[in-house]
């Protein structure tokens, strides 16, 4: 059994935002951080390591830089990585590259009893599109917001977040997971693992290693293969902070709700 | 010579980093306020390996190197000098001594519960008439049959209330000198052996300094470290060890306050202007700056030269001496950018400050580290 996990470098957002004159990021601006949620993602996978001695491979597509990250993940625990990074790739957009990690995850290989999982989403683009279409190109069963993961055999039990309530999926390997950030506290990386992590397996995969896979076509790749036209970026405005009532009875808090809700002319 | 980190390094400093200000940085303040040893820090670097660096994993350790472990005695210290001197006192002044000096049965019976962080360690020279002249221990040590007899006391042992195995010196042959200084290790549980009182101090005040009290306490034979006699030289290779772990906690210090200082000042007002636009702010910090950086590079040659089993003791002592000097001139700077608020516990730098003292003060003074560097230049 092996766990794959796909994950992204982002611009740390949590900082100054800084934006091109074309609408993108200015990622050279900003400090490359790995996406909170794929961090996520990574924790569960070698939480189910943990449990089952499973291997753990990560992927990433991006720049030669981005393997720094893959051996952070390593420095955590993942036992291999798998870098995925060519002029052919650079400026794809949720489509295709769903697609060229797709065609990567396809050469490492799905088998039977193996899982792909993926963070819900990016924090430079926010999309939470590339887990499905990356279930869809594989023929993979797909469950989205995972906020807890129990395996039995080769059933996953799946309890899904949603905004009104939970949902809990069942579903066989081989499948993809998407993972939400309530699903479990990211470990660091230990002294230890950080010393083995520069021994650890490290492939890159390049245009000339996937170009023969159905998935790689070049009107499909790339950025002119992305359909995703860019109108316009923007910081939205930072919402205002919530009122609690939380002081004095519950009849008083309600009526001055109510009050509140009926000046809004909501009821 | 090179100062170029390896991606190792790199990636450990990051970590440090990480893990200092999301674990310890939040409660540096409580630990200092309360004056309590934060277990749950230690609990969480043990598992990390962070409190056994640069030893072979065949013992437990992380199979790390000695700039490394400086590093995270330096990141730690940043945000809390009491966590840099627990992981310091615990690795240079117990683990070390034991992985350098035992048999292997030894290491094999205390390095992996030590180096794993399941067991603490301490170190147990200075008596109360034996301070800077380690040389004048009044403990003795008598063998008898299969053990050795201990009486006497020790004060200022760091993590004397939390640790499980010391590294004891004692007199086995008083007439002898130096030469008759022998070391043990002493378990926690061993007979007459206890604690004494806890020290209430200025700084560095989460960690746990009280005295060692032994009243024929029995040490089994195979527990002398070394042989007998070689507990003074021991004592010194150890205290050379230690004074990196100390040099790093200075530096890391400095490195804080300086921190603090950069943040405050950018923010501040007075006179309509940032502080950060006076002069005397960016003279001073630029001073701070320059002094720091080069306490780095001594402290990281040091630990450099003890990885490559160089003779590093005079670069240990100057180290220490350097960057302790260093943070206690930084920290009383950042004291006065801070002005009034820096003189509250509202701000870290008054905390910063009282920790750095120590620095001048344990594993040898900065007098004594002058007559080290002295001694090595032949001055005498």
């Amino acid at each position: 059994m092996k766990i794959i996990v796909s994950v992204k470098q982002v611009p740390d957002t949590s900082g100054k935002v800084a934006v091109n004159p074309d609408g993108t990021l200015d990622r050279a601006s900003m400090q490359a951080i790995i996406n909170p949620d794929d961090l996520n993602a990574v924790e569960a996978a070698l939480k189910l390591k943990d449990e089952t001695g499973c291997k753990v491979v990560v992927v990433t597509m991006g720049p030669p830089p981005a393997a720094g990250m893959l051996r952070e993940l390593m420095a955590r625990g993942a036992d291999e990585g798998v870098l995925v990074s060519a002029r052919e790739f650079g400026g794809s957009d949720t489509y295709a590259t769903s697609q060229i990690l797709a065609a990567a995850i396809s050469r490492i290989g799905v088998e039977k009893d193996d899982i792909v999982m993926c963070g819900r989403q990016a924090i430079d683009g926010d999309t939470a599109q590339v887990g499905p279409q990356i279930a869809e190109k594989l023929h993979l069963p797909q469950v989205t917001y995972a906020a807890d993961i129990q395996k039995t055999g080769d059933t996953i039990t799946v309890k899904r977040m949603l905004e009104d309530g939970y949902m809990t999926i069942k579903v066989k390997t081989p499948c993809l997971l998407t993972c939400i950030k309530e699903l479990n506290t990211p470990r660091y990386m230990s002294v230890g693992g950080i010393f083995e992590a520069y021994g650890k397996p490290l492939q890159t995969f390049d245009y000339e290693t996937l170009k023969d896979d159905a998935l790689i076509d070049p009107t499909t790749i790339g950025l002119k293969g992305s359909p995703t036209n860019i109108l316009t970026s923007f910081t939205p405005p930072l919402k205002g902070a919530g009122l609690m009532l939380n002081e004095g009875d519950d009849k008083a808090n309600c009526e001055k709700l109510a009050g509140i809700l009926a000046k809004k002319h909501i009821i | 010579m090179d100062f170029h980190l390896s991606n190792e390094q790199l990636m450990l400093r990051k970590m440090y980093r990480e893990f200092a200000e999301t674990e310890v940085k939040p409660l540096a303040e409580e630990i200092d306020e309360e004056e309590r040893f934060p277990m749950e820090t230690v609990e969480k670097m043990a598992k990390l390996g962070m409190m056994g660096i640069y030893f072979p994993k065949e013992y437990g350790g992380a199979g790390g190197d000695v700039l490394s472990y400086a590093m995270c005695v330096e990141e730690l210290a940043k945000v809390c000098g009491t966590t840099a001197v627990i992981v310091s006192a615990h690795t240079s002044l117990c683990c070390a001594p034991i992985f350098e000096n035992g048999t292997e049965e030894q290491k094999q019976k205390y390095l992996p519960d030590l180096l794993s962080g399941k067991k603490i360690g301490a170190f147990g020279l200075t008596e109360p008439g034996a301070g800077t002249d380690a040389s004048g221990q009044q403990t003795t040590a008598v063998l008898e049959g299969d053990h050795y007899v201990l009486n006497g006391s020790k004060c200022f042992i760091t993590n004397g209330n939390v640790a499980d195995t010391f590294v004891v010196l004692a007199m086995t042959d008083k007439k002898a000198g130096n030469h008759g200084i022998s070391a043990f290790i002493v378990e926690r549980d061993f007979p007459g052996f206890s604690q004494g009182k806890h020290e209430k101090k200025m700084g560095i005040r989460g960690s746990s300094t009280c005295d060692l009290i032994f009243e024929d306490c029995i040490v089994p034979k195979e527990n002398l470290l070394g042989k007998e006699g070689k507990g003074f030289k021991i004592a010194m290779q150890t205290l050379d060890g230690g004074r990196i772990g100390i040099a790093a906690q200075a530096l890391g210090l400095a490195e804080g306050a300086i921190d603090e200082t950069v943040k405050y000042t950018k923010e501040r007002v007075q006179f309509g202007k940032r502080l950060s636009q006076f002069q005397n702010t960016q003279f001073q910090l630029a001073d701070m700056h320059c002094r720091t950086q080069a306490a780095q590079y001594l402290v990281y040659a040091a630990a450099c030269k003890k990885q490559l089993h160089e003779d590093y003791s005079m670069d240990a002592a100057m180290a220490k001496l350097f960057a302790a000097e260093t943070a206690s001139d930084v920290t009383r700077r950042a004291v006065q950018l801070f002005g009034g608020y820096g003189y509250t516990r509202e701000y870290p730098v008054e905390r910063m400050m009282r920790d750095a003292k120590i620095t001048e003060i344990y594993e040898g003074t900065s007098e004594v580290q002058r007559m080290v560097i002295s001694g090595h230049l032949g001055v005498k």
